[in-house]
């Protein structure tokens, strides 16, 4: 067996039009354009009975039969969430040319890519998306997965109302085994900052790393000094200069659940500054003149009743 | 279905063999004794996939029954161990596969079943891959035109190392280079459950001219042990494990 780029490339082949046919469920898929390439197969969006879908297609059988296991059992553990696309028909399909390839196809997700996203709308965005991440990561984390292959790329971001979501779950492993699927840099292992063993702290690593790439969409080398090139980068980083302190403590892998890192991103994000509190305490000042003024006014009108009926008091009299 | 140890010999060359028998026939032979041979050919910058001399690492791996990769040496350490997993993937699938044409019949294989009990099944293969013991011989081509790429194969292993060391199951490595001074390979490392003690050992390599990738791949066969020699790895479900 072989495993190079040209193998890849003859997936790539599937012209908008072109029918796909299951062998087991006899379902049909019109295929509409390709979305994009995972590290197994190929991604579509494709039309079925006027629906649109994403169908994932790749020779390898045995990857995509793995990947299917994993969206199943997401399905199972989100309850209403939205951990993972969900998934719709798996199924083979035999090319005229005799190849026989597997599918599976999945809700299709419309967004638009993380960074771009931040780019367009705006930096205040990023802390609302990270608590949205970790709040997903904390639920996968807590059924016994980790995602593992967390990157910029398979995160998409939702429109109306805006919400993070991840579109790739190849990677996802049980707790306590060796990721599946990693990319370097956002592999802690390749940072030589912890092992490859599936953890809450390997998702936060990758987590912190995301926010990196955000900003820094052209990666960078690790150096000589992993750990302080990634920690001089992230001290330069302007727009994350909010969050060092919890980003830090991902990089580092101190925290052991996703929990404790969204309570502190939320603690900063709630904080009210000095700046803003002002106002508040002049307003409150300004709330306390007008009510003196009101019981000034009060008793000013207490002592006219007052001396009106004393003096019909005296008039009776 | 007790677990066995996988064994793999990792081969690592920059081009073709010019002594000694036939690579690929000796790798058929290792494929024999249960030993599973993958090949990484590294690449010059300037040299393209189709050059001729990288057919023999395509065809090595294929008698081998193991994987191969061709690669410029930047992505070496993602290959490596891309490359490794794959194999034990492939080898244990092969195995489950055997499983089931006895169970169901000659004429049944994992991809005759539909896909809803493929889950099953390809869930028992991750099982094995993540537990099963395995042992991985890395045999690195060190004629002079590796020369300037052996720092990156050290960095590859040492990644390979971090990859395999996370799984459940044990792993012992042991790496050959050759050819050697007076035999087919010398011993860079003996069997250790890490590869984080290369770092010492590599720099001292010398090049030199002749590539005999043949005769060292025989030789690494008889590295794993003459007890575990001429027993398939089907046959050996009931033997020992050996210690790491």
């Amino acid at each position: 067996m072989k495993i190079d780029p040209t193998s890849k490339k003859r997936e790539h082949y599937l012209l908008p039009g072109t029918i796909i046919s299951g062998k087991w469920h006899k379902n049909q898929y019109k295929i509409v354009k390709k979305l994009g390439n995972g590290a197994v197969g190929t991604v579509y969006l494709c039309d079925h009975q006027g629906n649109r879908a994403a169908l994932k297609i790749s020779s390898s059988g045995s990857s995509i039969t793995t990947e299917v296991n994993v969206l199943k059992t997401l399905k199972k553990v989100q309850g209403n969430g939205s951990l993972g696309p969900s998934l719709l028909d798996v199924d083979d399909w035999l090319h005229p040319s005799g190849t026989r390839y597997s599918f599976y196809v999945m809700e299709y997700v419309n967004g638009q890519g993380l960074s771009s996203f931040i780019r367009s709308h705006g930096d205040e965005w990023l802390g609302t998306f990270m608590i949205q991440l970790l709040g997903d990561l904390e639920q996968l984390h807590r059924s016994g997965w980790v995602f593992g292959d967390l990157k910029t790329e398979n995160l998409l971001v939702a429109s109306s109302p805006p919400r993070v979501r991840w579109i790739d779950v190849g990677g996802t492993t049980q707790v306590g085994r060796s990721i599946k699927e990693y990319t370097e840099f956002y592999d802690r292992g390749y940072w030589n900052m912890g092992s490859r063993k599936a953890e809450p702290s390997y998702d936060l690593f990758a987590l912190a790393m995301v926010m990196l790439h955000v900003y820094h969409p052209g990666r960078f080398d690790k150096g000589s000094h992993p750990e302080k090139t990634l920690i001089n980068k992230l001290g330069s980083t302007r727009q994350l200069k909010k969050f060092h302190t919890p980003l830090k403590k991902a990089l580092k892998g101190s925290y052991t659940s996703s929990s404790q890192m969204k309570q502190e991103i939320a603690s900063l994000l709630m904080y009210r500054p000095q700046t803003v509190s002002k106002p508040t305490r002049t307003a409150a000042r300004k709330a306390a003149t007008t009510n003196r003024d009101h019981s000034l006014l009060e008793s000013i009108g207490i002592l006219i009743a007052a001396g009106l009926f004393y003096f019909f008091h005296i008039l009776l009299i | 279905m007790k677990k066995g140890t996988l064994k793999q010999i990792l081969l690592i060359t920059d081009g073709c063999s010019n002594k000694g028998e036939n690579p690929s026939a000796v790798a058929a032979l290792a494929y024999e004794q249960g030993i599973t041979v993958n090949v990484i050919g590294v690449m010059e910058d300037n040299q393209t996939e189709n050059d001729g001399g990288l057919q023999e690492v395509e065809d090595i791996a294929l008698s081998g029954g193991g994987v191969s990769q061709i690669v410029y040496q930047q992505v070496l350490s993602k290959t490596v161990q891309a490359v490794t997993k794959q194999a034990m993937t492939q080898t244990l699938q092969g195995v489950v596969n055997q499983e089931l044409k006895q169970i169901l019949g000659p004429n049944q294989s994992l991809e005759d079943l539909p896909p809803e009990q493929r889950g099953e099944v390809m869930e028992v293969v991750e099982d094995l891959g993540e537990t099963c013991d395995l042992e991985v011989l890395v045999l690195v081509d060190t004629s002079a035109s590796m020369t300037d790429k052996l720092p990156t194969v050290q960095e590859a292993l040492f990644d390979l190392s971090v990859s395999l060391n996370a799984r459940i199951g044990r792993n012992r490595f042991s790496i050959y280079a050759f050819p050697g001074k007076k035999a087919a390979i010398n011993k860079v490392l003996d069997w250790s459950p890490r590869l984080d003690s290369i770092s010492s050992v590599f720099p001292k390599l010398t090049s030199g001219g002749i590539t005999p990738t043949g005769p060292a791949l025989k030789e690494a066969m008889y590295q794993f042990g003459k007890k575990s020699l001429l027993r398939s790895f089907r046959n050996e479900n009931r033997s020992d494990v050996e210690e790491a």
